[in-house]
């Protein structure tokens, strides 16, 4: 299960239309073991499509080492689909390569309602599981 | 010679949990065969066909190395390689 703070939540979305039609990406990372996505980080789609994605190499290192630093890993992997449901392609799984994070995909093909599900992808093999939205995500503010 | 290759959480299982890693080579191509020699598997990780695979970034120092001339690029002493895994996806 994705526990995830509502607002959090909202900024994925809100990043997502921004973007649309192109596809959106970023993560959110938290402290490593923790299992608490805290920090989002948009990022910057280098292939700036609305049929595919790529974390800009550059950018991704420096926020790489950024979580380094700061004892993190990304909890949550996100992107949207913009014509498409919210499930991962046969791309999104050729490229999973972080078994312990949540994989999110935002819809954003109907302007209205927003599709926000997340998934585990291991192995090739892609399992979705239920989102519980929470006002706070446990620990007190820092 | 060398270098410090800092190895991705998905690739951890072939240097025994080891977050960074030592290899030698003139050029990142001999690196990874060095690399290959004290953790095998690894190469197969990196490079296919001789190219580097898309799954992975591969960074010399900071530049992403498929701006410095992909597998054939120089390594000199004191560099830092940094591997990562490419975060990419599509609607298809």
């Amino acid at each position: 299960m994705l526990r995830i703070n509502r607002e959090i939540r909202d900024r994925i979305v809100a990043h997502a239309r921004r973007d649309h039609p192109d596809e959106a990406c970023g993560i959110v990372a938290g402290p490593i073991g923790s299992d608490r996505p805290e920090r989002m980080v948009e990022m910057a789609n280098a292939e700036r499509s609305p049929t595919f994605y790529r974390f800009d190499s550059k950018e991704q290192l420096r926020v790489w080492r950024e979580m380094d630093d700061r004892d993190e890993e990304p909890v949550v992997i996100y992107h949207s689909h913009t014509a498409t449901e919210a499930y991962p392609s046969r791309t999104d799984v050729s490229y999973a390569s972080e078994p312990g994070a949540h994989y999110v995909l935002v819809s954003t093909r109907d302007a209205e309602t927003a599709e926000f599900r997340s998934y585990r992808i291991v192995d090739g093999e892609v399992t979705e599981e239920p989102v519980e939205v929470v006002e706070f995500t446990g620990e007190p503010a820092r | 010679m060398a270098t410090e290759v800092r190895i991705p959480t998905i690739m951890r299982n072939l240097t025994d949990g080891a977050k960074a890693v030592e290899a030698s080579g003139a050029t990142l191509a001999e690196l990874i065969d060095d690399l290959d020699r004290r953790h095998p598997g690894l190469g197969e990780k990196l490079v296919d066909g001789g190219k580097l695979r898309r799954f992975v970034n591969v960074y010399l120092n900071d530049e992403d190395v498929r701006f410095l001339g992909g597998i054939e690029a120089q390594v000199a002493d004191g560099d830092t390689v940094t591997v990562l895994p490419a975060v990419a996806g599509g609607m298809r």
